[in-house]
């Protein structure tokens, strides 16, 4: 009975927007960390790598949302596997025939969009409870959230790690590069300074929340 | 009437009557000397740096710690110096203001200020750069040069963000024959040429601005230690076990590796044993365990040294050491008075 009263909810535009802000995969849920850390040593990494996670979880989404009344509730973890599986190879294929230095550089992280917890998680809680539109809309969400939270890591790294931004130089040929940014300790570095400015930026608005 | 009182309250119940701002400023003081030695060794450019990173770590105190006024612990002023005398002379200030940063704030203001930071905030900076700049940290400059108080090394202005300039040139202009630009851990590691140790003693060897006069650190700790505000056992647990080690690799090649002598007066292993195993935060409490963590210590600065791809292991033998402190706190507490007894049923 709750399932059908959720899905009679209509589609504000929250539910686009709590994947970009509210509930943003990188700085507030924390999730999907693995690729978040591995492959932002450059802004293009991480917004391809973005990008992709961003097709295999609107598509599962969609076709989890259509099937989500057909799926007995013990099988539907490995249905959603299998969902999730097809279009991670769809996409690995696509990268590959697409730019190969690419393919090369996001290594194994593209077949490892699989087991990213945010396309599980949302298939979980919000695809299957809810009907297409508004899956796939706020899979999208999602999806630019966490493709914004990699690429103000890869950002950050590769202006530090490189002086680039996007293969282009910023301060001349006499920059420093900052090794320690594109080596993994850098990664955990990058994502802590987030993280505090976001709970700081939060803890503020809830402080000012409360003086009202 | 009695001075003695009965007070009831929770242990600890005996007080050594020194207070936390009083054991650091008296480090300070016995740092002293061995920033004044690095200034006089080597000049302006090793002033710029001990004043710029210790500007900085107080300046990182201040900002990160806006509701309390933490400076009065004079902890911020160690690690400044600590930190500074761990840099090479003529390090970038750009690059040592970083450092300064990375100590306070990533080192010590993260995990909640003083005594709640796992590792030695100084070694931290030192760590965040070794990593970052690697090029730079170990770029070394001659020992009283001609100019020394006249001008600055070239890199000690770099532009921030900038690659310090090249300071081949700069270095033949002064004069100094036969510089190596090597560290004596690093000749002998690459050339297997042993310093004497007359110059490690005296500090006439290339090196970090701090490590230069092991003699001169040992009468700065001594003083520490005879007033108590360091632990002794800790600096004798690592340098022991470092010379026995060395000691045991010798006996097995003579020929390759050092004297137990080199290992203990070369690079950073005296003023990391006095001056940074000691760090009261990051050290363990219990007697036993003092022993262990020195040993530790000791242990891996030689193996490291003699086994890692780095010249110096003193820093990451300590952090290594910092981070088993709160395990060999837990495995060594003593037996609480009146318990335990195998006797009792």
């Amino acid at each position: 009975m709750s399932l059908k009263k959720e899905a009679d909810e209509g589609i504000t535009f929250d539910t686009f927007m709590e994947g970009v802000w509210r509930q943003n995969p990188v700085f507030v849920m924390v999730l999907g960390m693995c690729p978040t850390l591995a492959v932002t040593v450059s802004a293009v990494n991480a917004v391809s790598m973005g990008v992709a996670t961003l097709f295999v979880l609107v598509s599962s989404c969609l076709l989890v949302s259509l099937i989500r009344n057909l799926v007995p509730k013990e099988v539907r973890i490995a249905t959603y596997i299998v969902i999730i599986a097809t279009f991670v190879t769809l996409v690995d294929y696509i990268i590959q025939a697409v730019s190969l230095s690419l393919y090369e550089a996001l290594g194994a992280f593209i077949q490892l969009i699989v087991v990213n917890c945010i396309i599980l998680g949302r298939a979980e809680a919000h695809a299957s409870k809810n009907p297409p539109l508004k899956a796939v809309i706020n899979a999208m969400g999602m999806g630019i959230g966490f493709t914004i939270g990699l690429l103000a890591l890869g950002a950050t790294r590769e202006i530090l790690g490189a002086g680039k931004l996007f293969g282009f130089s910023l301060f001349g040929e006499h920059f420093q590069p900052w090794v320690v940014m594109v080596l993994p300790p850098g990664g955990f570095f990058v994502l802590g300074g987030w993280l505090l400015l976001f709970s700081h930026m939060r803890s503020r608005s809830e402080k000012g929340a409360a003086h009202e | 009437m009695s001075k003695h009182r009965i007070e009831l309250r929770a242990a600890p119940h005996q007080h050594s009557g020194h207070s936390v701002p009083t054991i650091m400023r008296n480090v300070v003081y016995s740092l002293l000397p061995i920033c004044g030695f690095s200034v006089w060794q080597y000049g302006l450019s090793a002033l710029a740096l001990l004043l710029t990173v210790t500007a900085t770590c107080l300046a990182t105190e201040r900002l990160l710690n806006r509701n309390a006024n933490t400076l009065g612990d004079w902890s911020a002023v160690i690690t400044g110096i600590l930190l500074g005398l761990t840099l090479p002379p003529a390090f970038p200030l750009w690059m040592a203001i970083v450092a300064g940063f990375v100590a306070i704030a990533i080192g010590k203001a993260m995990f909640g200020g003083l005594g709640h930071n796992p590792f030695n905030p100084a070694l931290v900076g030192r760590a965040f750069v070794q990593a970052a700049f690697p090029v730079a940290i170990t770029t070394w400059v001659p020992a009283f040069s001609a100019n020394r108080f006249s001008e600055f090394v070239p890199t000690t202005f770099t532009a921030p963000l900038m690659i310090p300039p090249d300071i081949v040139d700069w270095v033949k202009q002064q004069g100094v024959d036969a510089f190596t630009g090597a560290t004596p851990l690093a000749r002998w590691k690459f050339e297997n040429v042993t310093a004497s140790a007359h110059d490690l003693l005296t500090g006439t060897v290339t090196a970090s601005a701090g490590e230069t006069s092991a003699l001169l650190i040992l009468l700065c700790g001594a003083y520490l230690a005879i007033r108590k505000f360091m632990d002794w056992r800790i600096p004798v647990a690592v340098l022991g076990s470092a010379a026995l080690t060395a000691w045991a690799f010798q006996l097995y090649d003579p020929t390759h590796y050092p004297t137990p002598l080199f290992v203990l007066l070369s690079g950073g292993l005296m003023i990391g044993a006095i001056y940074m195993a000691t760090d009261m935060a990051t050290s363990p409490v219990t007697p036993v365990g003092v022993w262990i963590y020195g040993v530790i210590i000791g242990v891996m600065t030689v193996i490291i040294r003699y086994f890692g791809g780095l010249t110096e292991g003193v820093m990451y033998a300590i952090l290594l050491g910092n981070a088993l402190t709160p395990l060999i706190d837990r495995y060594t507490q003593p037996r609480v008075y009146g318990t335990g007894n195998k006797e009792q049923p």
